[in-house]
């Protein structure tokens, strides 16, 4: 038998493998070993004053889009704009006006984390991001 | 019932509980968030490498011409240059067409007796669907999950996750992708179960990868719409990973772990399984040689030099023995016969 140590095609080979150890460890070496600090939201002096959010920090947290759907169709196809928290307390199902109205700072809370995260919500398209611009 | 498929889907099933109970219970965050993670990399990137090294010490002296066309030969008859490539630049368009599309599974027939004993060929297009689905909308999930390697994330990947909601049905949005990649997979899985004939031919490595990529899409489907996770700490994991300096942040639920273990069970299995298909495509003689065996002399790389008896030796061995039974010889015995007949 042939020497067996012997790569045939070394150049296609070589090159080949070499793409495919760029392509996979393209992560490594694209963020040149750099992370943007993780987001920390700032929290408003209003939203300090309210001290809680509409639900507990760690469920807004992971939850918070599916919240806002429930809002979003119970207003939309339902009529109803009251909601009720775990806590029993009443506030309006309303994006701009709950929302942010706590969370004026849009640009340093909801943007900060969504950019960390490539999140792009498509809701700023209709909705006005920041309630001090209502008349 | 059927061996193979229940002992995957079994270990599978362990493979869900050690990481879930590892993470719940046990609380080794670290083992299953970094070290596992690490090492299936380092298993994927080096085990690949070494296969193909492997492969490409065969010599493979012969060009195959399993081709679906007419071989150039005489100019007036017109050759398929890319079912048959006679150059290098065919046989890039047949292997670009071969990755991106599966040309060749694409032909694929279906061989049945119907009506009682008549032989009949089907195009058979349902596999090729499948694997098409299948591949394309992986290939879009991996690219999509960059999100979460890279920082900052370029705008082309926001555009391909974009394109992926168009649905936009819920909030996170579903992903189209995702969807596409758990239907397809469970179809071809429901393919080795219900077709008798591709019943026959599977084995436990076949239905494996099927369990272990079914788990880690319906994992990742339901971290994203159902159990949710803190995908803030799971970036800041993820990120740790790449930029070298791995941590755990606090509160990342057990799905995640569940998720990227079943991950890196996959990507340290791959090299070493049929799922390296990936790699062997590009090293597969049918597929990358241009069938050009009239033109040009190929030869045997392991020949040793094979000691040849020629008839003109023959001859000279056996010329005056085959005169004198009068057999016909090329070259008379000219000088010596007179010398002999004295
Ligand atoms: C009454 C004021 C108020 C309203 C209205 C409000 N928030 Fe909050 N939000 C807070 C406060 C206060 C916190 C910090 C809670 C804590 O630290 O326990 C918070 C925290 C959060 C967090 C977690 C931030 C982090 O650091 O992890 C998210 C996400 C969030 N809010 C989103 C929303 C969304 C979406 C809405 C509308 C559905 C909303 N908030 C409405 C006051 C508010
Ligand atoms: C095409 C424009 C459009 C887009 C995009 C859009 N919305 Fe709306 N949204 C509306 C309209 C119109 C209403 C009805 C307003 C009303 O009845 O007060 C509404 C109502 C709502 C409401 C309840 C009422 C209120 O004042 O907020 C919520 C919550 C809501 N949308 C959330 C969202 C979220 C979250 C997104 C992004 C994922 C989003 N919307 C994207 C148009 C839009
Ligand atoms: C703690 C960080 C954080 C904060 C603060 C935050 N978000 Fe988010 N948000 C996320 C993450 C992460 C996602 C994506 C979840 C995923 O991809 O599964 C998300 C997703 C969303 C989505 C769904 C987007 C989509 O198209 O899938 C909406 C809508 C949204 N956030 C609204 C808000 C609003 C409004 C605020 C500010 C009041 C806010 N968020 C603040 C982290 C945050």
């Amino acid at each position: 038998m042939g020497n067996k140590k012997q790569i045939y095609d070394r150049g296609m080979v070589v090159a080949g493998l070499v793409i495919f150890v760029i392509i996979t460890t393209f992560p490594f070496w694209y963020n040149h070993g750099k992370a943007s600090p993780v987001p920390e939201p700032e929290l408003t002096d209003r939203a300090k004053a309210a001290r809680e959010c509409v639900e507990p920090k760690s469920v807004m947290r992971a939850k918070h889009m599916q919240l806002l759907n429930v809002w979003r169709n119970t207003v939309v196809r339902n009529g109803k704009r009251v909601y009720v928290n775990s806590k029993g307390k009443s506030f309006d199902m309303s994006l701009s006006n709950t929302c942010l109205d706590c969370h004026f700072n849009k640009a340093e809370f909801c943007d900060q984390c969504h950019n960390y995260a490539s999140v792009k919500t498509y809701c700023w398209d209709c909705h006005i991001d920041n309630p001090k611009e209502i008349k | 019932m059927n061996v193979n498929y229940i002992f995957s889907l079994l270990s599978v099933i362990v493979l869900f509980l050690l990481a879930y109970v590892g993470v719940e219970a046990a609380g080794f965050q670290i083992l299953f968030g970094v070290i596992i993670p690490y090492l299936a990399i380092i298993t994927f990137i080096a085990g690949f490498i070494y296969r193909v090294l492997n492969w490409a010490r065969s010599p493979v002296p012969f060009r195959i011409p399993s081709t679906c066309g007419q071989q150039k030969s005489l100019s007036w008859i017109k050759p398929a240059r890319i079912d048959n490539p006679s150059t290098k630049m065919g046989v890039v368009i047949r292997m670009i067409l071969e990755v991106l599309f599966f040309r060749s599974l694409f032909r694929n027939t279906k061989c049945q007796l119907k009506e009682g004993d008549k032989l009949s060929y089907e195009w058979e297009k349902w596999l090729w669907l499948g694997a098409i689905a299948f591949h394309w909308s992986f290939l879009t999930v991996v690219i999509r999950h960059f999100r979460f390697f890279i920082d900052p994330v370029p705008s082309c990947l926001q555009l391909l996750e974009k394109v992926d909601g168009f649905l936009q049905v819920g909030l996170p949005g579903v992903l189209f992708s995702g969807i596409v990649l758990l239907a397809a997979v469970i179809f071809l899985f429901l393919r080795r179960v219900f077709i008798p004939q591709v019943r026959y031919v599977s084995l436990a490595s076949d239905f494996f990868p099927l369990f272990l990529i079914i788990g880690v899409a319906i994992s990742g489907i339901l971290m994203r719409h159902f159990t949710k996770v803190d995908v803030i700490g799971v970036k800041e994991l993820t990120m740790g990973l790449v930029t070298f300096r791995p941590k755990i942040p606090s509160d990342v639920g057990s799905a995640f772990y569940v998720h990227l273990f079943f991950v890196s069970v996959l990507m340290a299995y791959f090299p070493f399984s049929k799922l390296l298909h990936l790699g062997g495509i590009f090293m597969s003689p049918t597929r990358n040689l241009a069938n050009n065996s009239r033109r040009i002399r190929h030869i045997n790389p392991w020949n040793y030099p094979v000691e040849v008896h020629t008839y003109e030796q023959y001859e000279d061995e056996f010329r005056e023995k085959m005169v004198e039974v009068g057999l016909p010889v090329e070259k008379e015995i000219a000088p010596t016969i007179s010398e002999e007949k004295e």
